[in-house]
């Protein structure tokens, strides 16, 4: 008697749990790539600062998200996928910035200039930077999460050897989006990295308020993709994960999804004063495991650098958070002349009917 | 030329799309293997192959971003929705993402894409797929709306559309897909945003689009019975509008009947008006009626859904209206 065929639609085990397998990569850093990282984290801070600065001082308007206290996932990120396509949610100044904005293209977009990432049409929640493959902060919670599939099936389909890298929130997670994107991610084993930083809250609602499990990574369990939760405090262990879920990535194996624990040490958005949170926690997190101290205490124990260099990097870092204010300050508001530019795209395809495609030429349009 | 239905005059334009350039792709619910839920794809999986022709799990939200990401990236891609309906639980991919990104970014992505798919009135399909959707995307700059009746014109603007730099709303519908028309052998393109004027005409100018341009036509040879000559325009584009065809037509007629489905409150025959009124004021000799949907949810039951639904006799009541002449009965059902 032959066995009988096994059908998709049989009852099956549970799907098994896809953990990522791959080994840290990447070499371990040098001290000059440490100081680097380190000197990144503390930039994207000041010029989080300083935004906060100018929000109260009602230069920055509108909503604004800052990101002190993540520093070590995008800048961990970055370091592991410089070259890639990243994607990210409206909490984007800091992304922006260690992907390669500029400081100044930050600011200026914050303050609402011509001079900014998007030229002023975009402002906090939506930075674009073409030239470092930064493709957007979007403000609809969990509604960017899709377009990083398209991105990745676009460099699949041209062979580049890139993958998306696509940021979100915990509270995102939650998103229907979220899900779809999941599901066909894994469905078409595309290159994308999906990379959920679980900072605590959605907004103000702690995670075990908003999520019968707390750990998003499983999430990618139900879809069939490869997971993992890891500790987001330590940029060096960030860059290594990166580095092993993009390999894994574009091996073919299909996409990852990253849940990277990290706190958000300012509320939600500029507006929100945080008093949802218990007592003394932000302090002990700022104390036990701000990612920005403890790099600076590996430099010092580790790699021989002196407290008086580390406070030169402060200097001057706070220098170039302060170049990028007085540059936003002094730059142009947008030229009233532009309001209609970027609604339509101009056309730069050809709209002439083609002869190449061994048929009659035709002439004109509309035969 | 050659005689084809509206399916094969829509596949005719994707598959030499997808010859011209190699970053057309199709991508949507059964458009692969399946052939299409309505056979507008026939063909193309064999021809393309599977990176090109892509079946989906039922997932718009899902695969509508992943076509708006791609075309950021460069890509071309075509999303059919099985229908526009289905489109709704992907409202916000196509408002906040494509309408929006070309300038959220100050003009440094743009996404050319086309989501196409049948659109509004169908039979004894009830209430959830029934629904037009021309003005809840015809409102939101960034986006363009294409629409046809003919097999000529739906190949010719399926080009333009997949060849146009910005997202195009490619508006079908099921009824026609297996109406006959006639091409042309060579390729030939229809511009975005030109009307179309079908029939000439001296006493009103009756504007419509999409199917419902055939219900205009009929009317028009009702009332060229009783002697009144009506001018009949096919929009074919809602955004962008043509409206030189409009103005012209209205100045020389003096009189307008606007003719389309979905819902007269906040339709897309309002704006039509609004814009007429504000050019024409001096040359209108009536003021503008609307022929739509009753403003009710569709019913199913035959008798019913015919009710709801525009008719070439409510055009023709319409048109006497407007020409002041006597109307048979005042048999409106509009509360």
């Amino acid at each position: 008697m032959t066995a009988p065929v096994r059908h998709d639609h049989d009852v099956q085990p549970a799907p098994k749990d896809r953990l990522l397998l791959v080994k840290d990569p990447l070499a371990p850093v040098s001290t000059d790539d440490l100081l680097a990282l380190h000197r990144k984290m503390m930039l994207l801070r000041r010029v989080e600062e300083l935004a906060a600065k100018a929000y109260t001082q009602r230069k920055i308007r509108g909503f604004c998200h800052l990101y002190i206290g993540q520093e070590s996932v995008a800048v961990g990120a970055a370091a592991a996928t410089a070259d890639d396509y990243w994607i990210t949610s409206y909490r984007d100044h800091g992304h922006a910035m260690a992907k390669g904005t500029s400081p100044r293209a930050v600011m200026a977009e914050l303050f609402g200039r011509s001079t900014g990432a998007s030229g002023g049409q975009g402002g906090s929640m939506h930075i674009f930077d073409k030239s470092v493959r930064f493709m957007g902060g979007y403000g609809i919670v969990g509604g960017h999460v899709p377009l990083a599939n398209g991105v990745a099936w676009a460099a699949r389909a041209r062979g580049e050897d890139r993958v998306c890298v696509c940021f979100f929130g915990d509270g995102a997670a939650n998103q229907g989006a979220f899900f779809e994107a999941l599901c066909l991610a894994a469905l078409y084993k595309l290159p994308v990295v999906f990379i959920c930083e679980n900072n605590w809250y959605a907004m103000g609602t702690p995670l075990h308020r908003q999520s019968a499990i707390t750990d998003m990574s499983l999430r990618a369990r139900g879809v069939g993709m490869t997971r993992e939760q890891l500790d987001g405090w330590d940029v060096e262990h960030v860059r290594q994960r990166v580095a092993a879920a993009r390999q894994h990535a574009l091996s073919g194996a299909g996409p990852v999804l990253l849940e990277i624990v990290t706190y958000r040490y300012r509320g939600h958005s500029m507006s929100d004063p945080a008093k949802y949170r218990p007592k003394g926690e932000l302090a002990q997190q700022q104390k036990g495991r701000d990612p920005i101290q403890l790099t600076a205490r590996r430099l010092q124990a580790d790699h021989g650098i002196t407290e008086q260099s580390l406070a030169q990097t402060k200097a001057d870092v706070d220098a170039v958070a302060q170049d990028a204010w007085d540059f936003a300050l002094h730059s142009p508001e947008p030229d009233p002349a532009t309001l209609y530019d970027h609604v339509y795209a101009p056309q730069q395809t050809s709209l002439a009917a083609d002869t190449d495609l061994g048929q009659t030429p035709s002439k004109n349009q509309d035969a | 030329m050659a005689t084809l239905q509206i399916r094969q005059a829509l596949g005719r334009a994707l598959r030499e799309e997808m010859i011209r350039d190699p970053g057309v792709f199709l991508m949507g619910e059964e458009v692969a293997h399946y052939n299409g839920a309505y056979k507008v794809s026939q063909g193309l999986l064999d021809e393309f192959g599977d990176d090109r022709v892509v079946d989906t799990p039922i997932s718009e939200g899902g695969f509508s971003g992943l076509g708006i990401g791609a075309a950021m990236a460069g890509m071309r891609p075509v999303i059919e929705f099985m229908t526009w309906n289905f489109s709704l639980v992907a409202y916000d991919q196509l408002i906040n993402g494509a309408a929006k990104i070309y300038q959220m970014s100050a003009g440094q992505y743009h996404v050319p894409i086309v989501f196409r798919g049948p659109n509004g009135i169908a039979e004894n399909l009830g209430s959830q797929h029934n629904t037009a959707v021309d003005s809840i995307y015809a409102h939101f700059p960034g986006l363009k709306v294409v629409t046809y009746c003919d097999a000529h014109d739906a190949c010719g603007l399926l080009k333009s559309a997949i060849r146009d730099d910005n997202p195009v709303i490619f508006l079908e519908n099921e009824m026609t897909y297996g109406l006959k028309g006639e091409l042309p052998d060579h390729e030939y393109l229809v511009p975005l945003g030109s009307a179309k004027v079908r029939r000439t005409g001296t006493d009103l100018t009756v504007i419509s689009w999409g199917k419902q341009v055939f219900n205009a036509e009929s009317a028009a040879n009702q009332l060229e019975q009783d002697g009144i000559s009506a001018e009949v325009i096919d929009l074919r584009s809602l955004r962008p509008l043509d409206h030189e065809t409009i103005f012209k037509s209205v100045v020389k007629t003096g009189r307008c009947v606007i003719l389309h489905e979905g819902y007269v409150f906040a339709g897309v025959g309002a704006e039509i008006a609004a814009r007429v009124q504000e050019a024409c004021f001096d040359w209108l000799q009536a003021p503008i009626l609307r022929v739509t949907n009753r403003d009710v949810n569709q019913p199913y039951a035959t008798g019913l859904e015919q009710l709801v639904v525009p008719s070439a006799d409510r055009v023709v009541e319409a048109a006497r209206r407007v020409l002041g002449l006597a109307v048979p009965a005042d048999n409106r059902l509009d509360p």
